[in-house]
């Protein structure tokens, strides 16, 4: 399964790429082909402060209801407004027009708790 | 005509209508008028205009393309979907129970009042309770009941600050959502490799926050879990209460009590273990219990039993017991619903009782047992089998695997058993087991119906080796045909609007 090496990644399956102290946020390519066609994505609010790990949204799909989490603290700067017409970009394209929301990073060195792309690939494997 | 008419060939019943084509048999003009406020009369209501034949001819159709347990196997796991036996409906049709007016006094409800009581004194035996409150309308109803028990409780205890409910990840979507319905806060708890709760995740969460700890015992993975007293000892012992799932009782019945492993509070979905039909989602009939330290919390209002002047202990209880619906109960979180309940649902699940006797329910529940292993050891070697071992009543099967060779999912796997004549497994549940098919077959049915449905489960898996394509294009035999889910979950067209195509 597509795992790009310039992100970082969390156990929950959501990916994110930091330019400076912007982080975007998505989930993985393993989390949407595990949901299933996902059919509703909600959100954060712009100007939320979130915090590494907690429950900021849910994901829902034909099959289940799931949780979001943010991997990385910071205010929410930008949510993906494309969603709301056409969460199936999510399928499509986990890495790329699926993004969740955009962060103002709190503390990059949170990402220390974060996993490279091979040790995602390792989680995801079995 | 509708989306529906053309791929189904089934029009709405407004499609059907023309205008002034009704029957008249009543001319209810005038009758209205006259138990009616005129302010109260409207005549913009567009009701279809049908003639009384169009109307038979529209539901008699409709029964026929309909899937019941009546119809053929119906192996949805954790919903016990078992025989209805047709004597249970007789009884429930009886004139004294069915033309019985709810506000009716007790002295003329003796009969009523005494199916009550004997099912609650049934259901307190079979289950080892001291007592049950048959209230609440279906089981994610009597979750609420007892949660609502258990905050009363810690409120009269001065116990407020226990506000944490803990809630296993296999157990059924309705216990978090009771509990956070009910303002708990919900600890969720990991299983450990063998799919039972973790003893030790418990006593890590365990502490003076700690309201209670919901089990379904078996679990939704159909595996009893073994460690059960050691967890309701450690749940007693930090001050907390047990509550167990009732959803898999047809395992157990006269087999093992929740009393007897510590629950404090339980409840039943006697639609689903004491045989009363409820495809389609209803109605239910969610009977809570307690232990001796709750039974003043129960539901309002409880029937009880009072020994007549002239009772003799050698004669039945009717002779010699008065029954009373008892509402001066002040300590009790309330009524969870109107009247009595469902009502019929008692007569059903006591006329079941009686039917088969104490050692008839232990039969049923080792039946039960024995038809889930005898499905599950002949599809091992096809799907995985995440806990291979004895199940109880039901297990799980991953496609995982054949997913991953063929891109087979287990939601095809379902559309095609709908081609071959069977109801779907549960899919996609429980949440810990990928591609999961949760299949319960119950012990009404007999070994040729597992080995036709163990033939297709098999051949099913044979033909998405060789030909996937088939499989995901399925089914083609149903009368509607592989529905686009992820259209109806985005845009859902739920009701018919005037003029609208």
């Amino acid at each position: 399964m597509a795992q790009p090496q310039d992100l970082l990644y969390s156990k929950e399956h959501e990916w994110v790429k930091l330019d400076g102290d912007v982080a975007t946020v998505g989930i993985t390519d393993y989390a949407q082909d595990s949901l299933g066609d996902i059919v509703y994505v909600e959100l954060p609010k712009v100007g939320a402060a979130i915090r590494q790990f907690g429950t900021i949204g849910v994901v829902e799909s034909v099959k289940a209801v799931s949780d979001l989490f943010t991997p990385i603290s910071g205010s929410v700067i930008e949510i993906n407004a494309g969603l709301e017409a056409d969460p199936a970009l999510v399928n499509r394209e986990p890495f790329a027009g699926g993004w969740l929301f955009k962060v103002k990073a709190s503390d990059t060195s949170e990402t220390a708790k974060l996993l490279n792309a091979d040790a995602y690939a390792e989680l995801t494997a079995g | 005509m509708s989306p529906l008419a053309s791929d189904s060939g089934v029009a709405l019943i407004f499609d059907e209508g023309q205008e002034g084509r009704a029957n008249r048999y009543v001319d209810a003009g005038a009758s209205l008028d006259a138990f009616l406020p005129k302010a109260l009369l409207r005549d913009d209501l567009p009701l279809p205009d049908n003639s009384e034949l169009d109307v038979v001819r529209h539901f008699t159709r409709l029964s026929q393309r309909t899937f019941g347990i009546d119809l053929g196997f119906y192996p949805l796991g954790s919903c016990t979907m078992k025989y209805n036996p047709r004597i249970n409906d007789a009884m429930a049709n009886l004139p004294g129970f069915r033309d019985l007016h709810p506000y009716a006094p007790d002295e003329l409800s003796q009969g009523a009042l005494q199916v009550m009581y004997e099912l609650e004194r049934s259901l307190a035996s079979l289950f080892g309770m001291a007592a049950f409150s048959l209230n609440p309308s279906a089981g994610a109803h009597a979750e609420l009941a007892a949660l609502l028990i258990a905050k009363k409780y810690f409120k009269d205890r001065g116990e407020t600050h226990r506000d944490k409910v803990i809630v296993p990840d296999t157990a059924h979507g309705t216990n978090p959502a009771s509990a956070a319905m009910c303002g708990f806060k919900v600890i969720s708890i990991p299983s450990d490799a063998r799919g039972r709760v973790s003893v030790d995740e418990i006593k890590k969460v365990l502490g003076p926050d700690t309201a209670v700890c919901m089990m379904t015992n078996p679990n939704t993975l159909g595996l009893f879990e073994d460690h059960v007293h050691e967890i309701t000892a450690a749940v007693h012992a930090a001050g907390g209460l047990m509550y167990y799932d009732g959803a898999n009782a047809n395992a157990l019945m006269g087999n093992a009590r929740p009393g007897d492993m510590g629950f404090d509070l339980m409840h039943l979905n006697t639609h689903k273990t004491f045989t009363i039909p409820h495809g389609g989602g209803g109605a239910g009939h969610g009977p809570v219990g307690v232990a001796a330290h709750l039974i003043d919390y129960l539901p309002t209002p409880v029937v009880v039993a009072k020994q007549r002047s002239n009772g003799d202990a050698s004669t039945a209880p009717s002779d010699r017991l008065t029954f009373t619906l008892d509402f001066d109960r002040p300590k009790s979180i309330g009524p969870m619903r109107s009247f009595w309940s469902n009502f019929a649902h008692a007569v059903r699940a006591l006329a079941y009782i009686y039917a088969n006797g104490a050692e008839g329910l232990k039969k049923v529940s080792a039946l039960a047992v024995l038809n889930a292993n005898y499905i599950r050891v002949n599809v091992r070697d096809v799907l995985t089998t995440p806990y291979d071992e004895i199940c109880r009543h039901e297990f799980v099967a991953s496609a995982q695997e054949l997913k991953k060779e063929t891109g087979v999912r287990a939601l095809d796997i379902a559309k095609a058993l709908l081609d071959r004549g069977f109801m779907a497994p549960t899919m996609y549940f429980p949440l810990i087991v990928p591609e999961c098919l949760m299949i319960e077959p119950t012990e009404t049915e007999s070994k040729e119906t597992l080995d036709v449905f163990i033939a297709a489960l098999r051949e099913i898996v044979a033909t998405a080796k060789t030909d996937p394509q088939s499989i995901l294009d399925a089914p083609k035999n149903t009368v509607v045909g592989r529905v686009d889910e992820t259209r109806a979950a985005r845009h859902p067209d739920l009701r018919w609007h005037p003029g609208k195509p």
